[in-house]
């Protein structure tokens, strides 16, 4: 792989608190290797920022590779930047060229207010597994793991599902804002398991309701989630959310 | 004052069980009325905040990160072992027990070895009860693989992704709590201080990181989970926020500190590439089920790893370990890996590095693959695919991450790895009960020392994690709290609550006003390198003695001439990094402290001066078959406190994996 190295321009989103106006700074950065990743192109700025006697840019990150969920940024209209199935912070300055500039945004979102800069409140995902988004176990209740055989396929849908890392791209990208790639994802790993039955009709039905306490929109079906998604959930767990939903309001009527 | 480890008596596979019948216990009554505070949301964390909530306690839990969810255990990839011996190849309590023992190479307590191995089996059959996904064979019934230091397959996993399942499943416990009202939580909060009222541990200061507010909380108990101090590296496979602050202010506030000097070094990272590097990413140790480690046998071999032929390849740890090979403990693979870059056979632009090759095992997978179907006198392309298949199957999350990392394809070239800071045996020096010797305050998961010894072994830290949050701590903390139930809740406007505050908001005042030149990040990079040069993966007298003086020097900057740019009441990062960095220097001295005062090799601690002749780690029993807890005695000075290793059951030999 040849490296290289480039000078860029960035228009960063920058806002004091969750109160203040915000608005776009310009910024250059130098001397930036194609073997960084974009968020080490961010330390390399805010070191710069702060030797100047300038506030650095405030940014979520936690793991760096792309699991915890934490990193969030909107890079030139797209969550999470150019790479498909990629998180910001496995994004790699190889996927830019000398002179690019590079517009960066905060997740926006009304379910998720902006912090500062980049960081955006994201309490109301949490909110949502509250209402619903487990299964009623105490510690010490459980039967032997192998005397629940699992369809290997539907353990393998279940995993897919479960592999969301609750970053939100699915909301930011989403022109209605809507969180039912999150809900979806956690519903489906829940139906498809055994383990989740008893509790299948009350929790879909509990999750939808907090979903749209917190004010997400709904799916209109432009797939855009799916295609931004870093960890490639698919939208048929919107479609199984769906089914869940109508299923679970039939059978609570019966009842 | 002497260390009291409480091990119970009784043969060594009746303890757990003989405590657990014997222990005193909190009526349904009582437990509503004591308040526990929970300090990390990782898997020791969230399991914990979730059993005990479960059985009433009135629970507070504490995380850096924006939700419980993203604490860093979630970023484990492997597995997690247990002895269910689903496999039938004669796995049992007895030998996850034995092989953790000499894994750790016999610097472990074995009575906490034992009970882990023992509520190894419990942690697999609850994670499956909470919708877990774990990866499962076609019959339904779940997978297993082999991880290293160990002859059999007992590591569970869901493809490289266990410790995120596991950590949503425990998470999602603790979410149903939190709906409950039993436990609340509080997210993007950081612990400051323990608060202690007459000797026992009451309660803490957390900072709201939003807002820059101290807050005082009590508790009847404090339980850290705050994971390990790996990041004192600087580059380590930690998550950015991961930090050793929690742990520091305890142990500044009394509790002993174990073992710093166990650190683990981790074989298989993916290498450095230049100076912005902010972290290393690991490629799980599972890869080394099927890949197969090698250098080129000729020094400064320059062609591509594929123009290598067979004969000209040294696969040095089959050649030098038959017995084990590619799958040695971590501390092994990572000196002979280490051994090879030094000797200049070292690979990639930086020859820092050598090859994790899986070509082989594609070709193996791609003829039973071919063999199931009767494919005969298949031609190797399309063996080789069907290989790939499986192997996509199996590792297919890690695979992309290296491509997206180094922008090569591992299918088709060989990774390049090297060893990097992955795990830290020592912390907080906890009894039998996982009891500082703070009363009242208790370390949980990575942030105690008890079960590793001075090497943890694969898939052991997730086990020893939910071991003690869900199987562990709803026990030995009822003991504690049994005789607390005429405690009250104590007010926070007592004067202790009072002058822990002020020393907080102190020393964040001092910081802040410091107004240096230089940034905190670049203290961290400084420190990162002494540490790593000097008490890395090889220590001898004088480097540790040059660390210490180079440390000294360090400290002295920091606090003259660091440059923290905001102000306290707002969300500032650059803040709060400080007071880690602050942490981690003075963590990094007592490191130097611990390996300079074990003059043996043993695990992940090489002291240069104490080896075999085939350059293997050599203990000594005679002298150092102890725990090493170290007391803060007054700025910068410690007093070494020593629990004396009994092997009752595991006699200690040389280590021998050949």
């Amino acid at each position: 792989m040849e490296h290289y190295h480039m000078n860029l321009t960035l228009k960063v989103w920058r806002q004091k608190n969750s109160q203040a106006k915000g608005n776009f700074d310009t910024y250059q950065v130098k001397n930036i290797s194609s073997e960084m990743s974009f968020l080490e192109m961010f330390d390399v700025l805010n070191e710069q920022l702060i030797v100047e006697g300038k506030e650095p840019i405030a940014f979520d990150h936690d793991c760096r590779e792309g699991i915890c969920g934490m990193c969030s940024m909107y890079i030139n209209g797209q969550a999470h930047g150019p790479w498909q199935q990629n998180t910001t912070c496995q994004l790699h300055m190889r996927a830019f060229k000398d002179g690019d500039t590079i517009v960066v945004e905060p997740w926006r979102s009304q379910a998720f207010p902006v912090v500062k800069d980049l960081v955006v409140d994201r309490s109301s995902f949490d909110r949502i597994i509250q209402a619903g988004g487990y299964i009623s176990v105490n510690t010490g209740n459980a039967v032997d793991a192998n005397a629940i055989p699992i369809d290997k396929k539907d353990a393998d849908d279940a995993f897919m599902a479960a592999a969301c890392i609750g970053c939100g791209a699915c909301v930011a990208t989403c022109k209605n804002g809507s969180a039912m790639l999150f809900v979806g994802a956690k519903v489906s790993q829940l139906s498809l398991l055994p383990q989740g039955q008893p509790e299948r009709a009350n929790r879909v039905l509990n999750m939808v309701a907090q979903m749209d306490k917190e004010g997400f929109g709904n799916c209109t079906n432009t797939y855009a989630c799916e295609a931004e998604c870093p960890k490639g959930i698919s939208i048929a767990n919107i479609a199984r959310l769906n089914s869940e939903y109508i299923k679970a309001g039939l059978s609570s009527e019966e009842k | 004052m002497t260390l009291n480890a409480k091990i119970p008596p009784g043969e060594m596979n009746k303890k757990w069980s003989d405590y657990k019948g014997h222990v005193k216990l909190v009526n349904p009554a009582n437990k509503r009325k004591l308040e526990v505070i929970i300090v990390g949301t990782g898997l020791a964390g969230a399991s914990a905040a979730a059993s005990l909530g479960e059985l009433g306690y009135k629970v507070k839990a504490f995380c850096f990160q924006d939700s419980p969810r993203r604490a860093h255990s979630i970023a484990a990839q492997g597995g997690i072992n247990a002895a269910k011996n689903y496999q039938n190849d004669g796995d049992s309590v007895f030998r996850l027990f034995y092989d953790t023992v000499k894994g750790g190479d016999y610097r472990a307590r074995e009575a906490n070895v034992h009970r882990l191995a023992e509520v190894s089996t419990s942690i697999i059959d609850q994670c499956v009860a909470q919708g877990v996904p774990f990866a499962r064979e076609y019959g339904g019934l779940l997978s297993n693989r082999s991880f290293g230091g160990t002859q059999v397959q007992r590591t569970f996993y869901a493809a490289g992704q266990t410790g995120q399942q596991l950590l949503l499943g425990a998470y999602s416990a603790l979410e149903r709590q939190v709906a409950l009202g039993n436990v609340k939580m509080y997210s993007r909060h950081e612990m400051l201080e323990v608060v202690k009222i007459d000797g026992k541990a009451r309660g803490i200061i957390a900072k709201d990181l939003i807002t820059g507010k101290l807050e005082r909380h009590f508790g009847h108990a404090v339980l850290l989970c705050s994971g390990g101090y790996g990041n004192v590296f600087y580059l380590s496979t930690n998550a950015m926020g991961s930090n050793v602050t929690a742990a520091w202010k305890a142990h500044k506030k009394g509790a002993h500190f174990a073992n710093p000097c166990f650190t683990q070094i981790h074989p298989t990272c993916i290498p450095v590439s230049g100076d912005h590097q902010s972290k290393l990413t690991l490629m799980s140790e599972s890869l080394r089920n099927d890949g197969r480690i090698w250098v080129p046998k000729q020094k400064g071999d320059n062609r591509k790893p594929n123009d290598i032929p067979e004969e000209e390849r040294d696969y040095y740890l089959e050649r030098r370990y038959p017995a084990f090979g590619n799958l040695v403990p971590r501390d092994v693979a990572s000196r002979a890996a280490k051994e090879r870059c030094d000797e200049g056979y070292g690979v990639g632009t930086t020859k820092m590095a050598v090859y994790l090759d899986f070509k082989d095992s594609i070709m193996r997978y791609g003829r039973t693959e071919a063999g199931k179907t009767g494919m005969e006198n298949t031609d190797d392309a399309t063996i080789y695919a069907l290989g790939k298949k499986v192997v996509e199957e199996k590792y297919g999350n890690l695979f992309e991450m290296y491509e997206k990392i180094t922008g090569e394809n591992p299918y088709e070239m060989p990774m390049r790895i090297y060893p990097a800071v992955h795990y830290t045996m020592g912390g907080l020096w906890v009894d039998y009960e996982l009891q500082t010797s703070v009363p009242g305050l208790y370390a949980l998961g990575e942030a105690n020392f008890s079960d590793h010894g001075a090497n943890r072994l694969g898939a052991s830290a997730l086990m020893q994690g939910l071991a003690d949050g869900y199987f562990v701590i709803p026990y030995t903390l009822g003991n504690y709290l049994a005789d607390e139930i005429r405690t009250s809740s104590i007010s926070t406007d007592h004067q202790a609550f009072v002058e822990a505050e002020k020393e907080v908001a102190d020393r964040l005042n001092k910081l802040i006003n410091i107004k240096g030149k230089q940034t905190v990040e670049s203290f961290h990079k400084r420190l990162g390198k002494i540490i790593w040069d000097k008490c890395g993966m090889a220590r001898n007298e004088q480097g540790l003695k040059q660390a210490l003086e180079e440390l000294k020097q360090l400290k002295a900057e920091f606090w003259s001439d660091v440059r923290i740019p905001g102000d306290i009441n707002e969300f500032n990062p650059e803040l709060d990094k400080a007071g880690r960095v602050a942490d981690f220097i003075e963590l990094g001295k007592l490191m130097c402290i611990d390996a300079l005062d074990r003059n043996e090799s043993c695990g992940g601690h090489f002291r240069e001066e104490s080896q075999t002749e085939d350059g293997e780690a050599k203990r000594d029993d005679e002298n150092y078959a102890y725990v090493a807890a170290w007391e803060l005695k007054g700025e910068d000075y410690w007093e070494l406190h020593k629990e004396p290793l009994t092997f009752e059951i595991v006699k200690p030999t040389q280590r021998s994996y050949k």
